[in-house]
């Protein structure tokens, strides 16, 4: 692999800004969806600096690791939306605010 | 060569990031989600991860962003959500003083460290990725050997989550006058 001046900091520099713009975004939304993308732009981060960091230590580990994220992101999101779901049936337009109603 | 694919696939990224952010309507964000999961992907075939690369535009991409546009429909949410109103006082200044931070020691730490880790060690055998194998004959030799219980596991993650979405989203049928799960 030829990255002559390309070193993994600048991979691992992306990832960070990455991750903190979703921090952001997931601190900000109050629409639960939207707050979901923004749980996946944080797991994109992590990921960009997997495969970095693999490639780094030419270890395939980085890889697998990535891997096991894509599959835990796909059921993160299958139940959260399924989560969404059954609560905007109940309550239309719910809000990231309103789940304080389910305290009793 | 690489240098220029890294620094517009990070544009693209950014870019996509802030607009998942900042966009009134879900659809846009949805949108600017598939932007920078394209410009991941870019990053994972400048890095010799194609299996990975075709998995992120296909599951990601495809599958995923796919399911929130499904739920943003059905919900009838599209309709933008007013950004302007702050309904807890400080929240947007503090958010941004809180991911500065987290960037900040983020920054530190893993940029820091970096050398350190990517001076650590280099693999041999199967894991090596300057092998002759191709990629995603590398991931899959390592997968289902020494990662076999995780993938089993998964296997019953996944299980898991299909039954428990449908658990969560059914209706709850009271014709038949059986038990009345209320979903």
């Amino acid at each position: 692999m030829d990255l002559a001046g390309l070193s993994v900091g600048w991979y691992l520099a992306l990832s960070v800004a990455l991750f903190a713009i979703g921090g952001i975004g997931l601190l900000v939304r109050r629409n639960p969806l939207v707050m979901f993308m923004c749980v996946e732009l944080m797991l994109n981060a992590v990921n960009v600096a997997f495969v970095a960091l693999g490639a780094g230590l030419n270890d395939v580990g980085g890889q697998l690791a990535v891997f096991f994220v894509l599959v835990v992101a796909a059921t993160e999101v299958v139940i959260g939306l399924a989560l969404v779901v059954a609560i905007n049936r109940r309550r239309s337009g719910a809000t990231a605010d309103d789940v304080s109603l389910l305290k009793g | 060569m690489a240098e220029l694919v890294f620094l517009v696939a990070a544009l693209i990224i950014l870019v996509g990031a802030v607009g998942v952010v900042a966009s009134r309507n879900p659809v846009h964000a949805a949108l600017f989600l598939v932007q920078t999961l394209v410009g991941v992907a870019v990053l994972f075939v400048l890095n010799d991860a194609h299996f990975l690369a075709a998995v992120q535009v296909v599951v990601y991409a495809g599958a995923i962003v796919i399911l929130f546009l499904f739920v943003i429909m059905l919900l009838g949410v599209d309709k933008a959500e007013e950004l302007r109103i702050e309904p807890i006082f400080g929240q947007r200044p503090l958010a941004a003083v809180v991911g500065a931070a987290l960037a900040a020691l983020l920054g530190t730490v893993v940029i820091g460290g970096a050398d350190v880790l990517t001076g650590l060690r280099r693999a041999g055998g199967d894991r090596a990725l300057d092998g002759d194998t191709t990629d995603i004959e590398r991931l899959g030799r390592v997968l289902f050997s020494e990662y076999a219980f995780a993938v089993e596991i998964t296997a019953a993650l996944l299980t898991v989550a299909v039954v428990g979405a449908v658990v969560l989203t059914r209706r709850a049928s009271h014709s038949d006058g059986s038990t009345p799960v209320d979903a």
